[in-house]
């Protein structure tokens, strides 16, 4: 059976969820072969072995954190050569997406980008995917090479299957490219507790409705009832109230939970762009003709102030 | 000696518009409004600050796209770019990222160039992948991403806000750098600007001047292939209701009976 090589997003060993996704999609089309690198690589391969991995290829060098994407898309490049894949599947991150370029160019392949699902197909894996803001659904298939194509978080649920996920050290020479550009600093980002926004299975999100940084603590209560992460709209964001990382949109993170709830949010086609494939849309605003009541499943026209904290009560006291 | 600065910038349909798919499933650049993609307004505004902090320096706007295209030229001529180039050529028509890149990379060689600035994603592909393949093509670093940009002494220095962590970088130039919608505010052209723009140098180039062949573009030439693309049905009309003091209550009945709670 064909191999399809998987690049694992960690931390430090810790494989993240959209990796456990790739996997499972992976087996759609093929045998799982992971590839992870730096700092904690051989700590992934029993979460990646008990998810369908046949093989994890591990690679350990200072060059990962000191340089800037192309050590990885060295190592990706040797994996390529060693695996000859029928394809490369790399979670949709910004740097995911980078690597994963540079190595279709390298490769003389083609590139599929932002991927929602993933069937195998009669020519070659059909990548499916959310375009113009999702108000488009495409099929499209890499005909050049071996296809090469990243996928974005929740696209896929994560199943478990036992493989045998043996370690293999990768071998990889770094190219004179390799440290062009240098990591001077890093500031890693503080923890909130909450889940990681684009692996959330609620999102509850303020906008410029919220009107003030301190009120953001409404937003965050109802999201920690429903064990949630909080988002922001990018009005939201540039008023300084919330920080960028958790913006929404176009411009922030693309989300696609199981509940997504808006909250004195308009529903720009920018900030649609980004939550418009959530499964469930539920939406507080005091504009009944704000545009983001025609995504609704469910819509309150009314002060946030009130209903915010009232269902953030009602939840407490459903919970007992 | 002068800093040669080039920004690459994408004609993109108008977002608020309504976009769609022609006939052979490219996206309809025809019959659809366009625009500088707001993203690349970032890059020619760090790409004009990044000027006038230098001794001298000059910026080169450059676009691959159709006739029209020449509109996100004057956009940024008028902001303050020197001139431009504008490479157009039949055979381009339904070019995906990997050709792009190269007609990118090419032009941006013949230009002359110690820096390049894109946008962090083009507003309709929104594929953010673009730079990183023009860097891979031109053999220069690649800093892209960034929320802070500067330029001293040959080495380029900037700041990726990333997921995991905030990230303080630096390359040498020849370098390519994308900048996010973070970097600050893009100026308005003055009237000043817009009438001095009329007057500066727009270069034509097509496939032959930058030595591509047809095959190696265009829809033919592509490394993916769009098979289907389907409008995405409305979404079922949902319950609307008007807050009277049970609103959020209302709402928690709603998510029960989705079982979110
Ligand atoms: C290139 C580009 C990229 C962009 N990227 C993004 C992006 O990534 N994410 C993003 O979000 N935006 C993005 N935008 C901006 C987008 O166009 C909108 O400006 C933005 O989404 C508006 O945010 P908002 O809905 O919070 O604010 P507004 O549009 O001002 O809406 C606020 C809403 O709150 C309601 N409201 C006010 N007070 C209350 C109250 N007390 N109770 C209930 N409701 C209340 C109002 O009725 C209104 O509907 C981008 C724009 C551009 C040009
Ligand atoms: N046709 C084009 N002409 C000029 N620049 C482009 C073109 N396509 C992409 N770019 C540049 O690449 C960036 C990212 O585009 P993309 O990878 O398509 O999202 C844009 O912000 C532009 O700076």
């Amino acid at each position: 059976m064909a191999e399809v090589l998987v690049y694992v997003d960690h931390v430090d060993g810790a494989v993240r969820k959209p990796t456990l996704e790739l996997l499972t999609l992976a087996r759609r089309l093929g045998e799982p072969v992971a590839v992870a690198l730096g700092n904690g690589a051989a700590d992934t391969a029993a979460t990646l072995a008990e998810h369908g991995a046949v093989k994890v290829l591990t690679h350990d060098a200072s060059e990962y954190a000191d340089y800037l994407v192309v050590p990885k898309v060295d190592a990706l490049q040797a994996a390529h050569e060693a695996v000859s894949p029928a394809a490369v599947l790399v979670p949709s991150s910004a740097e995911g997406k980078e690597i994963a370029a540079r190595l279709a160019l390298r490769i003389g392949s083609g590139i599929i980008t932002d991927a929602v699902d993933l069937e195998a197909g009669a020519e070659g894996p059909v990548a499916t995917q959310s375009v113009f803001a999702a108000s488009f659904t495409t099929k499209s298939r890499v005909v050049k090479g071996t296809p090469v194509i990243t996928v974005k978080p929740n696209s896929a649920a994560v199943e478990a299957a036992p493989a045998a996920g043996a370690v293999e050290a990768l071998a990889v020479t770094f190219s004179d490219k390799a440290t062009g550009t240098k990591v001077t600093g890093r500031t890693p980002r503080e923890s909130t507790g909450r889940p990681e926004l684009t692996e959330a299975a609620i999102v509850v999100s303020g906008g410029r409705g919220v009107n003030g940084a301190e009120n953001f603590a409404i937003i965050e209560a109802l999201a920690d009832q429903l064990g949630a992460a909080v988002g922001a709209s990018r009005a939201a964001v540039d008023a300084g109230w919330y920080p960028h990382t958790n913006q929404v949109g176009q411009t922030g993170k693309s989300v696609s939970p199981q509940l997504y709830i808006a909250n004195g949010i308009s529903g720009a086609i920018q900030h649609r762009a980004g939550m418009q494939t959530s499964k469930t849309i539920v939406a507080v605003n005091k504009d009944a003709e704000a545009p983001i009541f025609e995504l609704v499943d469910y819509g309150v026209v009314g002060d946030l102030f009130d209903v915010v904290p009232q269902l953030t009560e009602e939840i407490k006291t459903r919970k007992g | 000696m002068s800093l040669r600065i080039v920004v690459t910038v994408k004609y993109v349909p108008d977002a608020t518009g309504d976009r769609h798919f022609a006939d052979d499933l490219t996206v309809d650049r025809d019959d659809v409004d366009g625009l500088l993609s707001e993203l690349d307004e970032y890059a020619v505004e760090q790409a004009l600050q990044i000027a006038e902090d230098a001794d001298d320096a000059e910026v080169t706007v450059l676009t691959v796209g159709p006739e029209d295209a020449k509109d996100a030229l004057r956009k940024a001529l008028s902001m303050g770019a020197d001139k431009a180039v504008h490479v157009e050529d039949d055979d381009l028509h339904g070019t995906d990222a990997i050709g792009t890149s190269l007609v990118l990379a090419k032009a941006i060689e013949k230009a002359g160039f110690d820096l390049v600035v894109s946008g962090m994603a083009s507003t309709d592909g929104t594929m953010g992948v673009v730079p990183a393949l023009v860097a891979e093509r031109l053999g220069v670093p690649q800093v892209t991403l960034l929320s802070e940009v500067s330029v001293e002494d040959g080495t380029v220095k900037g700041r990726r806000d990333g997921d995991a962590a905030s990230e303080q970088l630096e390359a040498q130039l020849p370098a390519l750098v994308s900048v996010t919608d973070q970097s600050g505010e893009a100026r308005y052209p003055s009237f000043k600007g817009i009438m001095a723009a009329k007057k500066k140098p727009v270069e034509s180039w097509d496939l032959s001047d930058l030595d591509i062949e047809a095959e190696e573009v265009g829809l033919d030439g592509a490394f993916t292939k769009v098979e289907t693309a389907d409008a995405r049905p409305a979404r079922t009309a949902g319950t609307i209701v008007k807050d009277e003091g049970e609103g959020g209550k209302q709402l928690a009945e709603f998510l029960a009976g989705q079982k979110f709670i």
